[in-house]
């Protein structure tokens, strides 16, 4: 599948992911420029990691409103897939593809570590190479990572299965120590209703490789650009 | 050609002013000589920043050509933005440390920032990629009432460090942090960068080819930052808070915006050289380029983009605003490069041309302000060989005290693992992003960070030490321990040093025993690099770090960067990551001590932060048992017979021990055959490995063929620490000595 890596100024993330895609997973892999306004055929679109213009009013705020935005959300309403890591994931807040919002971490420092991810979900593409209750080991680095929204929207999301990943302890175990940066219901990745566009805080690109002593976030990726579809729209019937 | 003149509202330029400059009488006579004239005021601000220690190393230049600066590696040795050294398979390894001390006393979190911007830029400025940062920190006490404003230094440093780096997307994987009173008054931040390159892509900063344009990209000037330069070459006292407003203020998104814009433009074809604008900002850049090529600079100030309209040429040429670039281009061809900033959202204007004068002429509404001699300026600097001699109390200080063995060595082990120095780092690691990049095989905390060079069979490791105590007793001993240490720290990993490059922290070199102390701690790194091969090919010098008279301890910062030539000879894949590592993982590993013990406590930490003693001989360091020590583990590494290593050093043999078995809280159960007191000798080189059985002998006979002492002292196993020595058992659960060893930074940082 052509995956296409939105680069925006600031994005630093961008070169980790392309290299999973294209030298790990052997897909055509392009880069795409935020002032462009064409996804150049690709069926996967990353927004990767970063500090997309510094973060500076918000973490992902300004990104949202880039040229090619337009075109990542008729991709994504037309069902296209769009995966948003870390700082792709809050500008998928920020222009609403994805509901909710990041406060600062829970003890407003930066916080680089391994945690560990439950999934909650594994009849998305993303999660095909995994089963429900599996958990994860993944780095995060983030300053913003703590997910929030109103009481009923959580609920809403709940309801619907949106949840994908949740932060826990290494068996699995939702600990209020595991979940370090403080998101509501220890949230770490969502969904929207349609399944074909993911946000998570943590970095699958920066543990996909034996070599760097954890493969747990290959399967992700491979699952992002795993050809099919059919078990995405079961799933929206589902959670509808 | 009109004589450069005053412009109305400027001071007239007299000696007395001169001396507020920080230029002595006989400097001022020497610079009027070569002007031919008294000096403009925008000319002795220029020469004040050319003549300033911190540009001109001026007290440390006669001693620092005591450095072999060659080998068959080295591409680029001292003098360029950052040093270039060969590391096989068509790349080049670019790195450089630098320090930051006397800005981040006075404002820690930009000061902290701006020194990982300013490394960060001349490692980018070579035309390489930066790949991975570390940082060397001392701080002084930080518990009790006492401590409160350097908890906020802490606190602060770490911010400002992590904010830049994280932001920039270069993971920081490793350094070092220590705690001493001597920092009391003047904290040390040393920020190093090490970046990557294909060999045929390196730059230089060389302005040459006259009539070629000299554009200017990135930020605008402002005030920030002036006088900067002579800022970090005095030494402080009660005014220095005042100087807040000359510290200048970071910008990490428009760094990595200039970082990708500015290699960009260097792939481009057109670009001849390059110069970011660090200390004595655009008067460094400008004049050090001229040199380089035997050229000479014509400069528009008025071209220059401000910040605000008001600044004078005196400010503009002294600014040290960050995340500023000059490059020089092709004639006619600067167009591309303005296209490719621009296209990065970053400004670049045209403010003058190459010349082939050999002179910097400024111009600025329509007069010229300045008008000076390159060459003379920027190599012709004063150099003084400083009057030298040990201090006074210096028999007094090597003075051996004896030394109680402890009752308790296990007691004496938790106090230590519990103070903020052995303590754990991770309050501060996982502050900084340690992974991004995805190349990060060993991160921080381990004796040495690996990273894989992606394309390549091989990977980087990268150390950085120094013991300032062992410097203070005896700093030729002190110097060789630095160099000895990184390199032992490198052999761990399987790594072949390849090159180094220090950060020289002392006080005032006006003071002869400072200057006694920067020669020998220069001479016994000097001896060490000769022993094990290995250039010097960057460095930055930082005098006067001390307040109201009280110098620091003698801190030569030293960072080496190693090659592993095969990471599939050293383990597969898989293990790679536990098996570089220093913590003990599998049982039934065999582990084994390397090198032999003759009790020596001087400077220990031991004596220091158990006793409160800091007096003796520091451990001896024997050249030729440490080449011999590390060829072994590049050996066995090479063989692939390793499942750990760590070397012992601060602490001695039993917090060594304590570090592989609080990593992943797998202990060990070891017999030694030496007394309470030997557990924590800090004796030099010596290791720890672990091998699987089946490789002991391999090993055992490896290192008797290389005259390496070597015992098997156990095995690994079980969740408890049971170490016997000559007259009793140390016996603990490998989780209680972790969690006090977790706790202790967090603790004393409140």
């Amino acid at each position: 599948m052509k995956c296409g890596i939105v680069v925006f100024p600031g994005s630093n993330c961008d070169h980790d992911v392309y290299h999973v895609l294209n030298h790990v997973l052997g897909q055509e892999t392009t880069f795409l420029w935020h002032q462009e306004t064409s996804l150049e055929g690709c069926g996967l679109v990353v927004l990767p990691g970063g500090f997309s213009y510094g973060d500076y009013l918000r973490a992902g705020s300004m990104a949202a409103h880039s040229p090619i935005m337009a075109a990542v959300r008729r991709h994504a309403e037309a069902g296209g897939r769009v995966l948003g890591i870390c700082n792709g994931f809050q500008m998928l807040l920020e222009t609403g593809l994805l509901p909710g919002a990041m406060r600062r971490n829970r003890d407003l420092r930066f916080l680089s570590v391994d945690v560990h991810l439950r999934v909650e979900r594994d009849d998305l593409l993303y999660c095909s190479n995994y089963r429900r209750g599996d958990v994860l080991r993944m780095p995060v680095a983030h300053a913003e990572g703590n997910y929030v929204d109103t009481g009923e929207a959580l609920d809403e999301l709940e309801r619907r299965g949106q949840v994908v990943f949740r932060y826990v302890d290494a068996a699995g175990q939702l600990e209020p120590a595991a979940n370090l940066n403080g998101s509501e219901r220890a949230i770490a990745g969502i969904c929207n209703a349609g399944g074909n566009v993911l946000g998570l805080m943590p970095h699958p690109e920066r543990c996909a490789e034996e070599m760097l002593g954890n493969r747990d976030g290959l399967g992700l990726l491979a699952g992002a650009v795993a050809a099919g579809g059919g078990r995405v729209g079961a799933l929206a019937a589902a959670g509808g | 050609m009109r004589t450069p003149g005053s412009t109305a509202g400027e001071p007239v330029v007299d000696s007395v002013l001169a001396a507020d400059h920080g230029l002595t009488g006989e400097e001022f006579g020497g610079l009027c000589d070569l002007l031919g004239r008294s000096p403009t005021w925008t000319e002795l601000g220029i020469a004040s920043a050319l003549y300033s220690e911190h540009c001109s190393y001026k007290s440390s230049r006669i001693h620092l050509q005591r450095f072999p600066t060659r080998s068959r590696r080295v591409v680029h040795g001292p003098g360029e933005n950052a040093g270039v050294v060969d590391v096989g398979h068509g790349w080049v390894a670019v790195f450089k440390m630098e320090s930051h001390n006397h800005p981040s006393f006075i404002e820690p979190y930009q000061g902290a920032a701006t020194g990982v911007g300013g490394i960060l830029r001349d490692v980018f400025t070579m035309g390489a990629r930066p790949i991975a940062c570390l940082d060397s920190l001392r701080f002084g006490e930080i518990e009790g009432e006492r401590g409160a404003r350097m908890r906020h230094l802490v606190d602060g440093v770490v911010r400002g460090i992590g904010d830049y780096g994280n932001c920039v997307g270069i993971p920081t994987v490793g350094g070092e942090t220590g705690f001493h009173r001597s920092y009391n008054g003047n904290i040390l931040v040393n920020a190093f960068a090490l970046g990557v390159c294909r060999a045929d892509r390196i730059f230089t900063a060389t302005a040459s080819g006259a009539g070629n344009p000299i554009l200017y990209a990135g930020s605008r000037t402002g005030r920030d930052g002036i006088h900067g330069a002579t800022m970090a070459s005095e030494a402080f006292d009660s005014e220095s808070e005042a100087k807040r407003p000359t510290v200048q203020v970071g910008d990490p998104f428009t760094e990595k915006v200039l970082l990708e814009a500015s290699l960009e433009a260097m792939r481009s074809g057109v670009v001849l050289g390059v110069q970011d604008m660090g200390a004595a900002g655009l008067t460094s850049s400008c004049f050090e380029m001229a040199a380089r090529g035997g050229a000479g600079v014509e400069i528009d100030l008025d071209l220059v983009p401000l910040r605000e309209a008001s600044l004078t040429p005196y400010e503009i040429m002294l600014s040290e605003s960050q995340e500023r670039m000059v490059f020089v281009t092709q004639r006619g061809q600067e167009k591309a490069v303005v296209e490719i900033l621009s296209r990065w959202g970053l400004e670049a204007s045209r403010i003058g041309r190459v010349t082939d004068s050999g002179r910097a002429r400024l111009t600025f509404r329509g007069r010229t302000v300045a008008d000076m001699p390159v060459e003379p300026l920027v190599d012709g600097a004063p150099v003084y060989d400083r009057p030298a001699a040990p201090p006074a109390d210096l028999r007094e200080r090597q003075q051996a005290v004896a030394c109680e063995p402890p009752e308790d060595p296990l007691r004496a082990l938790v106090e230590l693992l519990g103070t903020p120095e052995l303590g754990d780092k991770t309050w501060i690691h996982r502050q900084y992003d340690s992974t991004v990049r995805s190349n990060t095989i060993v991160g921080p905390g381990s004796d040495a960070a690996v990273l894989r060079l992606k394309g390549t069979p091989s990977a980087l490791a990268l150390t950085s030490d120094v013991n300032p105590s062992y410097c203070w007793l005896d700093p030729r001993t002190g110097g060789r321990q630095a160099v000895a240490e990184a390199v032992r720290n490198l052999a761990t990993v399987g790594a072949e040093p390849v090159g180094m490059t220090n950060c020289l922290n002392f006080g005032s070199p006006e003071n002869p025993a400072i200057a006694w102390q920067l020669r020998e701690c220069i001479e016994g790194m000097a001896e060490a690099c000769r022993a094990f091969d290995v250039p010097v090919i960057s460095g930055n010098v930082s005098l006067y770090n001390e307040t109201e008279g009280e110098a620091v301890h003698p801190t030569p910062t030293v960072a080496i960067v190693g090659v592993i030539d095969r990471l599939e000879d050293v383990a597969t894949e898989g293990d790679l990551h536990r098996v570089l590592g220093c913590g003990f993982w599998r049982p039934g590993d065999r582990v084994v001590l390397l090198g032999s013990d003759r009790g020596e406590y001087g400077g220990s930490a031991y004596q220091r932060l158990l006793h409160g003693v800091e007096a003796g001989r520091p451990p001896a360091v024997d050249l030729e048992a440490e080449a011999a020590l590390c060829a072994l583990l590049r050996q066995s590494r090479r063989a692939g017979w390793l499942s750990g290593c760590h070397d012992l050093a601060d602490g001695g043999l039993l917090v060594a021990l304590a570090e592989c078995a609080m990593a992943r809280g797998i202990g060990l159960r070891a017999a030694v055959g030496c007394g309470p007191l030997s557990l924590f000798s800090e004796g030099q080189a010596r290791a720890l490995v672990t091998v699987p059985a089946s490789r002991t002998e391999d090993l055992l006979a490896a290192a008797e063929a290389s005259e390496v002492p070597a015992r098997e002292i156990g095995g690994v196993g079980s969740d408890r620490l049971l170490l016997d020595f000559d007259g009793g058992t140390v016996d603990s659960a490998v989780h209680d000595l972790r969690r006090v060893w977790e706790e202790a930074l967090p603790r004393a940082v409140g």
